[in-house]
């Protein structure tokens, strides 16, 4: 593409085309950060999303405790601002003398890897059964579809937690569990963003000028059917960590004594009555960190889906 | 409205095959063989194992298995608890009542505040009122409900000791089931203070459960009034000169209620799943409890057979909720 020879025409639209892409990428990521900004709610998402990363990428270095040390002499101890609490353990301690302020900076590692983890999986399943369906249509189609409303047809925890069951309990196979029952949406949205663009006439230019079926569906429709995925992406990122940390709670996800938000809450749970700050912080951790992914949902949807722009 | 009826009922018949396939296929996937969880850590001789697995049809082809399993389920015959040795659907009917009852009590709960919540704020768009309930909303809406049951349990039974902890009423009062449902039991029993107490055992848990439902349906009906309010047939009411009272409340209501019905229909699958774990905090002896206590003692057939009850329970929802729509809005009835 960055040819120099002049004397062929080719190299020269090549290139003008390339800067022409360019440009049009910057224009519109121009339009998305613009419309995006106007949502307040979002920005203020954006940010706590960004601290909530760096605290997690940080961990070992400003956890003031290791997350598994358990310190003798500490049981239980409140917050700093309560009687009795000390600054060594700001949030207090739980019923083994584990300084809950450092489980907490090393779980925000954890919900955010199972966001992750879990997103990627489905997107990748969903959106390559969601294309196949929408393409093909016919009897590819109709399979697939039935498959879904199967699967959508058990309320996703449930779903879930019976697989956990199966495959055995364990934060992979919870991950697993939760993508699996994750990636019907990703299939019916593919899948319907598929069957409106494949009619256009950019998709049967593109076939007359003889690209084949692979290159149609991941080159040529693909790119144009991002927005309501991406959308679905923020939304089931916070989903995830949601289904994850209630398995932790139930005792089917993440095990003990990995430092994951909903497993410090199962393990908190019997001492609800004596010693609030064991329930309450490791609750907040996870509703912050789901709200501020939400709030940025709200605003990709705004900036991204032209349908319900300044509605 | 019939031939649309029998295409509703007739897609929904492979749908229910295949969730039974995945009922069947469950016990089948564990790892071990059933018998041998049947056993137990005592184990059994061979010779009972190969008695066991031809009266249990575990020596046939998987295909006949899984036909018979279909005969036994039209039958109503969903298997019988390893655990208590009781049939799966007995079992189910006893408890079903229970989370009937707080389901119930949630989605009204969520309906009678989500939906005039929602309306006044799309009517007052952009206002303080309008922002603090959208944000409330989406609170709501990222709320780990499991927490937020602890949470409520800390604050109102154990700092002000209004509610009880768990359970569906006190063990003061005792009387035979007549209808399942706590609250009308306890005014049929007659005795004092028995409706006060199963009330107080419901307010927590309905509460926690009405949570993201509330949110949902808040939201959607505030998007669907601002898509409404802007259609032509409002502004003509308007310049009618009707009051805005009757313009939102006929015009504009009706129309918008037709999306939030859907939505408050999608919440069963929510409901059943926030039961899962409302149930667990408030050791409510309802299905969610059942199916997650089935789980920890490896009853699989009660899991089995639950799961096969929920799907079909979700299903029939949602037929009811495609009925409705069709009732509502005569263009998809084509």
């Amino acid at each position: 593409m960055a040819s120099t020879n002049t004397k062929d025409p080719n190299a020269a639209i090549g290139l003008e085309d390339g800067t022409f892409i360019a440009a049009g990428r910057r224009a519109r990521l121009a339009e998305f950060w613009y419309y995006f900004r106007q949502n307040r709610g979002a920005v203020i998402g954006l940010v706590v999303f960004v601290i909530i990363v760096a605290i997690a990428v940080l961990a070992p270095l400003i956890a003031p405790h290791g997350p598994s040390i358990q310190n003798r002499g500490a049981f239980l101890l409140p917050p700093v601002w309560e009687d009795g609490g000390r600054w060594e353990f700001v949030l207090g301690t739980d019923a083994v003398g584990r300084d809950i302020l450092s489980r907490l900076i090393y779980g925000a590692r954890f919900s955010l890897f199972i966001g992750v983890v879990v997103v990627s999986l489905a997107v990748t399943v969903g959106i390559f059964v969601g294309l196949m369906a929408g393409y093909f249509r016919g009897a590819v189609d109709t399979v697939v579809m039935r498959m879904m409303d199967i699967i959508l047809a058990f309320p996703s925890l449930l779903l879930a937690l019976v697989l956990v069951a199966i495959l055995g309990p364990g934060l992979a196979n919870a991950m697993i569990a939760i993508a699996l029952v994750q990636q019907p949406h990703y299939v019916r949205l593919t899948r319907a963003a598929v069957m409106a663009e494949k009619g256009r006439d950019y998709v049967t230019a593109a076939r007359v000028a003889g690209a084949g079926n692979i290159r149609l569906m991941f080159k040529t429709i693909l790119p144009n059917c991002t927005a309501p995925l991406i959308v679905q992406a923020a939304l089931s990122f916070s989903t995830a960590i949601l289904d994850a940390a209630a398995l932790g709670f139930l005792g089917m996800g993440a095990q003990p004594p990995t430092p994951e938000w909903g497993t410090m809450l199962a393990e908190a749970r019997e001492f609800i009555l004596r010693a609030w700050w064991v329930v309450t912080f490791p609750g907040i951790a996870i509703l912050v960190t789901v709200l501020a992914i939400n709030l940025m949902g709200d605003g990709l949807r705004d900036a991204l889906d032209p349908k319900l722009k300044r509605s | 409205m019939f031939r649309f009826l029998f295409s509703r009922v007739a897609l929904l018949i492979p749908t229910f095959i295949g969730v039974s396939i995945i009922a069947f296929s469950f016990i089948r996937l564990l790892p071990g063989d059933p018998i041998t969880l049947l056993a137990g850590e005592r184990g059994m001789t061979e010779e009972r194992y190969q008695q066991l697995q031809s009266a249990m049809g575990f020596d046939k082809p998987l295909v006949v298995q899984y036909f018979n399993y279909l005969l036994d389920l039209l039958q109503g015959d969903f298997g019988t608890s390893i655990v208590t040795k009781r049939p799966v659907l007995q079992e189910f009917l006893t408890l079903f009542p229970a989370t009937l009852e707080l389901s119930f009590c949630a989605i009204m709960l969520a309906v009678l505040i989500g939906v005039p919540v929602g309306v006044l704020a799309a009517v007052r768009r952009g206002s303080w009122l309008d922002q603090s309930v959208m944000g409330s909303a989406l609170v709501g809406y990222s709320m780990p409900i499991f927490w937020w049951g602890l949470l409520l349990i800390i604050l109102f039974s154990g700092i002000l000791q209004w509610t009880p902890v768990s359970g569906r009423i006190s063990l003061l009062y005792y009387f035979p089931p007549v209808t399942g449902f706590m609250l009308i039991d306890s005014l049929l029993s007659g005795q004092e203070g028995a409706f006060k107490s199963a009330v107080s055992h419901l307010v927590l848990p309905t509460v926690v459960l009405a949570t993201i439902p509330l949110a949902v349906i808040a939201r959607q009906t505030r998007s669907a009034m601002l898509e409404v309010l802007g259609e032509d047939y409002v502004r003509t009411a308007r310049a009618k000169g009707l009051p805005p009272r009757r313009v939102i409340g006929l015009h504009a209501l009706r129309n918008a209620l037709i999306p939030v019905i859907t939505t408050i229909g999608l919440q069963v699958g929510v409901l059943l799943a926030g039961a899962i774990l409302t149930e667990t905090i408030f050791s409510w002896p309802g299905i969610g409890k059942w199916m997650v206590d089935s789980v920890f003692k490896r009853d699989y057939a009660v899991v089995q057979g639950g799961l096969l009850l929920i799907a079909g329970i979700i299903m029939i929802v949602n037929l009811i909720v495609d009925m409705l729509y069709g009732l509502v809005n005569p263009r998809i009835r084509h």
